[in-house]
């Protein structure tokens, strides 16, 4: 069991990330049928829901919602980063881009660079982290692209 | 869904409401963005946001089917007159998405999409991409959340306008 000492220090905290840095958020397999139940509920365009559809679609396949990937990723940046971090959320999205078709059977590698670390000048207690998400998938070509800040808890709020 | 080539700048379109539920809130959350204030109701009274919120992907996803519903609803209209209409294409991707205000259990969100540019494609002469200011609103009127998406959308094929 881990003691509360042992997790402070594995705690991933504001001064813990340096600009330049590359994290590796692991590999997410996308089935057919997470695709389809995703946009079942909340993207049924045919192009995300029937095989037939999407082959005769612009997008020349079944492919997944963009947000089901945008939601995908932040799973794997829970996973490999948040789930034991001081993170405050984020405030927002600069931009993301939906480079190519995800489709059934994709294999996404993801990562992480932190781009800039800046202390908040008006809350003392935290600071934004800026990073680029990137994903490409098991033929090493780039699908997906997002820009965005985190807040994180300072360990040193002085 | 009008043709690309009929759509006007500054169109704004109110795209219905959505309660959210605590379940559906959760079960969103567990799958994509579990953290505590997205998951955990005890901890959530507690923490940040003072209550349980939807992950901000939920909201914006929830955003997509609004859009989507709207969409074939004017679809089937058209077809039923006999009119002809568009076909919607993909996205290839979005600026400046905020998230200014939690959505918490029980919140109704009105969700609106506006027109603000277009630009014809040399690659794709067939479609047009589509620029949208796109928000949402809670039942006190509060923003929760815009984004300036991009979307594909069908030209006419019987115009042939350069724009």
């Amino acid at each position: 069991m881990t003691d509360v000492n042992t997790r402070a220090t594995q705690c991933r905290m504001f001064e813990d990330f340096e600009t330049g840095t590359v994290f590796d958020l692991g590999e997410r397999t996308v089935s057919k049928e997470e695709i389809i139940a995703f946009a079942s509920l909340y993207d049924p365009q045919p192009f995300h829901l029937d095989e037939e559809a999407g082959n005769q679609s612009i997008l020349g396949g079944l492919a997944a919602s963009g947000w089901h990937t945008s939601s995908m990723m932040m799973r794997m940046f829970y996973d490999a980063l948040l789930t034991y971090s001081s993170s405050l959320g984020a405030p927002g999205i600069d931009r993301v881009s939906w480079l190519k078709p995800v489709r059934a059977g994709d294999r996404l590698s993801g990562s992480m660079k932190v781009l800039e670390t800046r202390a908040s000048n008006s809350k003392p207690e935290l600071g934004f982290v800026r990073f680029l998400m990137r994903a490409e998938n098991q033929h090493g070509v780039p699908v997906y692209e997002q820009t965005f800040s985190m807040m994180f808890g300072k360990r040193d709020a002085g | 869904m009008q043709f690309f080539d009929d759509i006007e700048i500054g169109t704004a379109e109110d795209l219905g409401s959505h309660v959210f539920k605590k379940d559906e809130i959760i079960s969103f959350a567990r799958q994509f963005d579990p953290q505590p204030f997205h998951v955990n109701e005890d901890l959530a009274h507690t923490g940040l946001f003072g209550g349980l919120c939807a992950s901000g992907w939920h909201t914006t996803s929830v955003w997509m089917r609004k859009m989507v519903d709207f969409r074939n609803a004017d679809i089937e209209q058209r077809r039923k007159d006999g009119r002809k209409f568009a076909r919607l294409g993909p996205s290839p991707g979005f600026e400046n998405l905020k998230w200014l205000n939690p959505v918490y259990v029980g919140d109704r969100i009105s969700f609106r999409s506006k027109v603000i540019g277009k630009r014809t494609l040399s690659s794709r002469p067939e479609w047009g991409l589509l620029f949208l200011l796109n928000d949402g609103l809670n039942q006190h009127g509060d923003l929760v959340f815009s984004f300036e998406g991009r979307v594909f959308v069908e030209r006419d094929p019987d115009r042939k306008i350069t724009i």
